[in-house]
């Protein structure tokens, strides 16, 4: 596949990424710092707009609010079609409702959302506060894929990854960014992805119907139900888990940071290693499920493990979960919705 | 399979768990008649919202999925987007219609988004206990409204003739009545065929009886639709 040169935003590469997942319709209600993604596809799929993709016969709907948006992506994915959502804070926070329903009845719903600070307007273009909304935001248990993207190109990687799974192991899929990443413009070749799953009708039309429901008569018929989502989890999350490992090898300090934080962090791992100090950083990729045979191979050596997150605990209480009972010491930095530069961690993690 | 039921019935979940006596079962029948008739089984798609709709979830041999509260019309709408040739219902109470439910409805009206619902109006919601819900009429007595629905909290709730209001002109709106199960199913044939002949949205208010939660029996039950088709007129909106 032949990579193309591009100097677009995040919110363009996701777009991109969308379209070459093979997605057919976007539902989206618009919301700083997504909404560009909504205005993007829509430019996509107008054919009078002179940046309509040919032949992709590409639909959308703005919808009456995010929780139409969430439950339209589920009609769509019903129907055999690979659909998605974009939104952020507020949105995201009604988006669980059909995030709860997508995880019980395994579809393959797949959502991106550019992380805010707090409620209402709040700020608008950063934060890490939306990570335990993702994974684990419904009344469920968390069986959702959740990513974090660091760059653009990455985002237009993930938004692919995402489709793929979700339509693979069925199970909904999360995108996390934020709106520095969103409106980032940068030169980036994206490469073409190799193999898509395909999607297919779920409701699916046999001779024979199909009954779906969220309604059990017990404990025990739902519980089933439950069960079988739950070995299916276990069974897929080590190949679906991503990380990136950048100089664990040996590392006695390890930073743990995801998103726009670990860029800032691997910045500062490699200003520190050229005062010989022995440090790396896990990023996870994916944030649920972890790559926790990673993360404990990149945790051997290390003594001393700096979580660094623009929210409180958030991430920290994903990795204190996968490494409870080591003898290492856990340092938790928390600037929730605010950011850092390499700089200040570099400052941090010397006067620790 | 028995002489009297629809076609599109799934025999295995019969008998259906609806209370004895409950206006559901009447309304699904003429839906299943209507389905039958327009030789529609295979090529239909429903929606079913909670509280006692959901009881419909495996009722008919007919592809279902049973959604969240209130979140029917979206999944049908999304649904439709995805398969334009086939049929898209969608089936939920006045609770799920015309409370939390209703931004969407009024939106795919107006939008005239090519799908049919059916909305069941009993006066309250019914699987919770009997609370009093936007379609109780003024005076009558709820577990919420013990000494009868105070005009504070609003008279009953017209939903066809609110959508009428900003739907596309091109939507068929009707209002029926389990006492008249024929004029039912022919509502039901006209709406869904507004969705198949017109690519219009079309909706069908269906009157019904609710013998557990009104504390009424077969007679007094029929005896009080009668007083609701006073209040809310039976025919095309």
């Amino acid at each position: 596949m032949e990579d193309k040169k591009l100097f677009i935003t995040g919110n363009e590469a996701a777009v991109l990424g969308a379209i070459d997942a093979g997605a057919q319709v976007m539902f989206g209600y618009p919301i700083t710092p997504a909404s560009e993604i909504l205005q993007g596809w829509v430019a996509k799929a107008d054919l009078s707009s002179a940046k309509a993709e040919e032949n992709k016969n590409l639909q959308y709907l703005q919808t009456e609010d995010e929780i139409a948006a969430g439950f339209g992506v589920l009609g769509v994915v019903l129907g055999g079609k690979k659909a998605f959502t974009a939104s952020a804070g507020p949105g995201h926070i009604l988006l669980q409702d059909s995030l709860a329903m997508a995880e019980n009845l395994r579809l393959p719903f797949v959502g991106i959302m550019m992380q805010r600070g707090g409620p209402s307007t709040g700020t608008v273009n950063f934060s890490q506060q939306e990570v335990s909304l993702a994974a684990f935001g419904g009344n469920g248990d968390g069986l959702r894929i959740v990513y974090s993207a660091s760059s653009v190109r990455e985002l237009y990687e993930l938004v692919i990854q995402a489709f793929n799974d979700a339509w693979q192991y069925r199970f909904p899929a999360i995108v996390l960014g934020d709106g520095y990443l969103g409106k980032t413009r940068s030169t980036v070749s994206l490469k073409k992805p190799g193999k898509l799953i395909s999607s297919y009708p779920i409701l699916e039309e046999k001779t024979q119907s199909t009954n779906l429901r969220n309604c059990y008569s017990s404990e025990e018929s739902f519980g089933e139900v439950l069960k079988k989502n739950i070995a299916d989890w276990n069974k897929n999350k080590s190949v679906i888990a991503k990380s990136e490992n950048f100089q664990t090898d040996g590392a006695e300090i390890l930073i743990v940071a995801h998103g726009l934080v670990a860029s800032a962090a691997k910045e500062a791992v490699a200003n520190l290693s050229l005062e010989n100090i022995k440090i790396g950083l896990f990023r996870p990729i994916t944030l649920n499920p972890l790559d926790s045979i990673a993360l404990k191979e990149a945790a051997k050596k290390a003594k001393k493990i700096f979580i660094i997150e623009s929210a409180l605990n958030q991430l920290a209480r994903i990795i204190k979960y996968e490494l409870a009972g080591l003898p290492i010491e856990f340092i938790e930095i928390a600037k929730p919705a605010e950011g850092f530069t390499p700089e200040e961690i570099v400052n941090r993690i010397k006067n620790t | 399979m028995d002489n009297f039921s629809p076609k599109s019935w799934k025999q295995e979940s019969k008998p259906h768990l609806f209370c004895p006596g409950c206006g559901h079962a009447i309304a699904l029948k003429q839906l299943g008649y209507a389905i039958d008739e327009l030789g529609a089984q295979r090529n239909t798609t429903l929606g079913i919202d909670i509280g006692c709709s959901l009881l419909a979830w495996d009722f008919f041999d007919i592809d279902t999925v049973q959604t969240h509260h209130g979140r029917t019309t979206p999944v049908m709408v999304g649904y439709k987007i995805a398969r334009p040739e086939r049929i898209a219902l969608a089936y939920m109470g006045d609770g799920g219609g015309y409370a939390i439910g209703l931004q969407s409805l009024i939106h795919a009206a107006f939008r005239n988004n090519p799908v049919t619902v059916i909305l069941i109006n009993n006066e309250n919601y019914a699987m919770t206990g009997g609370q009093l819900s936007p379609t109780t009429e003024t005076g009558v007595k709820t577990t919420t409204s013990p000494s009868g629905k105070d005009i504070k909290f609003g008279p009953g709730f017209k939903g066809p003739e609110l959508l009428r209001q900003t739907a596309n002109e091109k939507a068929f709106i009707a209002r029926a009545s389990v006492s008249n199960p024929v004029q039912l199913k022919n509502l039901l044939i006209k709406a869904i065929k507004n969705q198949t002949e017109n690519n219009s949205f079309s909706f069908v208010e269906v009157l019904s009886i609710c013998p557990i939660n009104w504390k009424t029996d077969a007679k007094q039950s029929f005896e009080r639709l009668k007083e609701m088709e006073k209040y809310y007129p039976i025919g095309e909106i």
